[in-house]
């Protein structure tokens, strides 16, 4: 009986205390977008920002994108060779791309590549006082380092996934038409004629901007709420790709029932 | 005697706990003061307190006539902006080099042309001589230089207060006597007030006007050095001579020897 | 010196993901294939419309037309009403008739209109009268099966 209360009582105690981050991390939104003005001033640091999560972000995009595209290509292929209709592989390679797997991967990568860095930066500066000095010297930190990462993740989420799914259609093309050698105009006209701009692309195009916004806050939030010593800074490295990469597949299950039924 | 700052009646606590309890300080203008005590008795806070970073449970803090935990954000923030502070290791920003950080608090602050900028960071630089070292990361220096280049990011916008957090922490005898070199002649050189938080006996006696002993969360002891070093208070006594024990005892708490070993 | 480098990077970069979406809009998406901008709509009723689904293609001669643009099942006549958007740019004769087709043996299925001989066209709110359902395989099979027995019969 005492045992059972236990369980139930630490349930509902990490229940509390996930709530209270879920606030605190509302918080830090609503915080971000008063300050964002300020921020906005100097939009050389958001520039600076998008170098670092987008620009630097970009080789391993465009590597995962073009083997992701290749890999779909080649299965692809081989199921649908054995209905005879091998021609639709560029439908099957344009539509996971641009459905799914160019926003969630790309979250994903991003997760690991920019996420982890922001979280580690924002929570060694923290740890070595850099916030605080900043405070102290009146200049808001989250003027200052938070909102220009912050909306240096949200711009550069989009152009990533938008880039991974042309890469990854290319990717496929490469396989599909100059390895195995389908035809051409099928593989291009099919895709035209299956894939919508205004459901598919503009869809994944949403879905991009979803996953930019739950990243970057939660790589942002937990760089700012890691306890200021070299574990809690790891520790707080590893939740961000961890929530991170739960939060991405989550939602996306969420978006897709929303959109594609 | 005019007072710049002064804290009236403070109590301070996190959560539940208490910190400190109904403290009476002033720091007069131009003086150097220092607040001393054991490591862990809260003397950081105090200068967290007066920077508006954290609110005090009773009491208040006034600042050059302003009380600072009544003021919104813009108030501390104009508050503030007559602070320099050091921190404990410096806390320079690790992505910009040691130039860029003397200019971030002019760059931010003011719409000065970027080669007045220029020519004030080499004039703050060379203060603390570190003109020669402009150009270098924070990782590439060593730990009294960067508190040196904290120091001149401090003194950047000739603050009237400047506060100093362990300032000797962790550096050689040499460093060590540059720092309060520093610290004594920057202070007469802008007219300031400073507070130096440490627990640096034989430094701190050798220049400070002014100084505060913490203990318990209280003011155990205050006066000028020459006082305090005759004075007879117990606690006094041991932290200057560094007594291993006395009222502030080598164990902690603990229950008899002979029930821990169960006996 | 520095800033410029960045500021560079960051228009490449921004340079680049338009150029995917350049990319994924003109080849990948139908954004340029059949842009229907200004369309006219007309109805149908089907008896039954097999699989046909909102935003299916309509076709004459196999040129895309136009659109099917809403479904609803009428009540009081128990049949579909089907409202079809057909490109301004067409325009089709009273006695077109409407038929379900599926493209290939098991592809999408659309609308096929033909052209009849009437003088005066189908204007925006018309109905096309002529129709003719999707062909439902249980329903050709059955009847397949049953024109079978009864020639047995005999």
């Amino acid at each position: 009986m005492n045992n059972l209360l236990n369980i139930i009582a630490g349930l509902g105690s990490s229940f509390r205390s996930k709530m209270i981050r879920l606030g605190a991390g509302t918080r830090l939104f609503f915080l971000i977008i008063i300050y964002s003005a300020d921020s906005f001033k100097r939009i050389g640091l958001t520039i600076r920002e998008i170098y670092f999560t987008g620009v630097l972000s970009l080789v391993i995009i465009v590597v995962s994108a073009f083997f992701v595209g290749m890999v779909l290509g080649l299965q692809g292929y081989y199921t649908l060779e054995k209905y005879g209709s091998s021609e639709a592989i560029g439908v099957l390679v344009a539509l996971a791309l641009v459905r799914e797997l160019g926003p969630v991967v790309t979250a994903l990568l991003f997760a690991g590549r920019a996420g982890t860095a922001i979280t580690a930066e924002i929570g060694l500066m923290k740890a070595t006082e850099q916030l605080s000095a900043m405070e102290v010297m009146a200049v808001s930190p989250i003027a200052r380092i938070i909102a220009p990462r912050f909306w240096a993740g949200m711009i550069s989420m989009p152009i990533l996934a938008t880039i991974f799914s042309m890469v990854g259609i290319l990717g496929g093309y490469f396989i599909a038409v100059l390895v195995i050698g389908v035809d051409e105009g099928a593989f291009w006209s099919q895709m035209q004629a299956n894939v919508d701009f205004s459901n598919d692309i503009v869809d994944g195009a949403i879905k991009s901007i979803v996953f930019g916004f739950a990243c970057t806050i939660i790589a942002l939030f937990e760089g700012f709420d890691a306890p200021p010593t070299a574990e809690g800074v790891s520790r707080a490295t590893t939740r961000t790709v961890v929530i991170s990469s739960l939060a991405v597949l989550g939602l996306d299950f969420i978006l897709t029932s929303f959109m594609f039924v | 005697m005019e007072e710049l700052i002064s804290i009236n009646n403070l109590s301070f606590g996190y959560g539940e706990s208490t910190l400190h309890k109904n403290i009476n300080m002033k720091f007069s203008r131009g003086k150097v003061s220092a607040i001393m005590g054991g490591s862990g008795c809260g003397k950081t806070t105090i200068l967290k307190l007066i920077a508006g970073q954290l609110q005090p449970k009773s009491g208040e803090i006034v600042v050059d006539g302003q009380v600072v935990h009544d003021q919104g954000r813009e108030g501390i923030y104009n508050i503030r902006r007559k602070m320099g502070m050091l921190f404990q290791h410096g806390a320079l920003f690790t992505d910009l080099n040691v130039f860029d950080n003397v200019a971030f608090p002019m760059r931010e602050h003011t719409n000065l042309p970027e080669n007045m900028i220029k020519d004030l960071v080499l004039l703050k630089l060379n203060a603390v001589g570190l003109r020669g070292a402009q150009k270098k990361m924070p990782s590439e220096l060593s730990g009294g230089m960067s508190r040196r280049v904290a120091l001149a990011r401090a003194i950047a916008l000739d603050p009237d207060i400047i506060m100093y957090d362990e300032p000797f922490a962790g550096l050689d005898p040499i460093s060590m006597a540059v720092i309060c070199d520093l610290i004594r002649s920057l202070n007469d050189a802008l007219g300031a007030t400073s507070i130096i938080v440490t627990h640096d006996v034989a430094e701190t006696f050798s220049f400070a006007d002014y100084i505060y002993f913490l203990a318990d969360g209280e003011v155990a002891a205050e006066g000028s050095p020459k006082q305090l070093l005759a004075s007879k208070l117990p606690f006094v006594r041991q932290f200057i001579h560094s007594e291993k024990d006395g009222p502030v005892p080598f164990h902690v708490d603990a229950p008899t020897y002979g029930v821990d070993l169960q006996l | 010196m520095e800033r410029t480098k960045l500021d560079i990077w960051v228009g490449i970069f921004v340079i680049i993901g338009l150029a995917a979406l350049f990319g994924l809009a003109t080849k990948v998406g139908n954004l340029t294939s059949n842009n229907i901008k200004e369309t006219y709509s007309v109805y149908a009723h089907f008896e039954n419309i097999g699989g046909l689904k909102p935003r299916a293609a309509v076709k004459a001669a196999g040129v895309v037309v136009g659109r099917v643009n809403s479904i609803i099942f009428d009540t009081e006549a128990y049949h579909a009403v089907v409202s079809i958007d057909v490109d301004k740019r067409y325009v089709f004769p009273k006695d077109t008739f409407a038929n379900i087709y599926t493209a290939g043996l098991l592809g999408e299925q659309y609308i096929g209109l033909e052209a009849g001989g009437d003088m005066t066209n189908l204007a925006a709110g018309d109905l096309i009268t002529q129709t003719q359902d999707a062909v439902v395989l249980e329903k050709l099979i059955s009847q397949f099966l049953y024109s079978k027995a009864s020639e047995e019969d005999k």
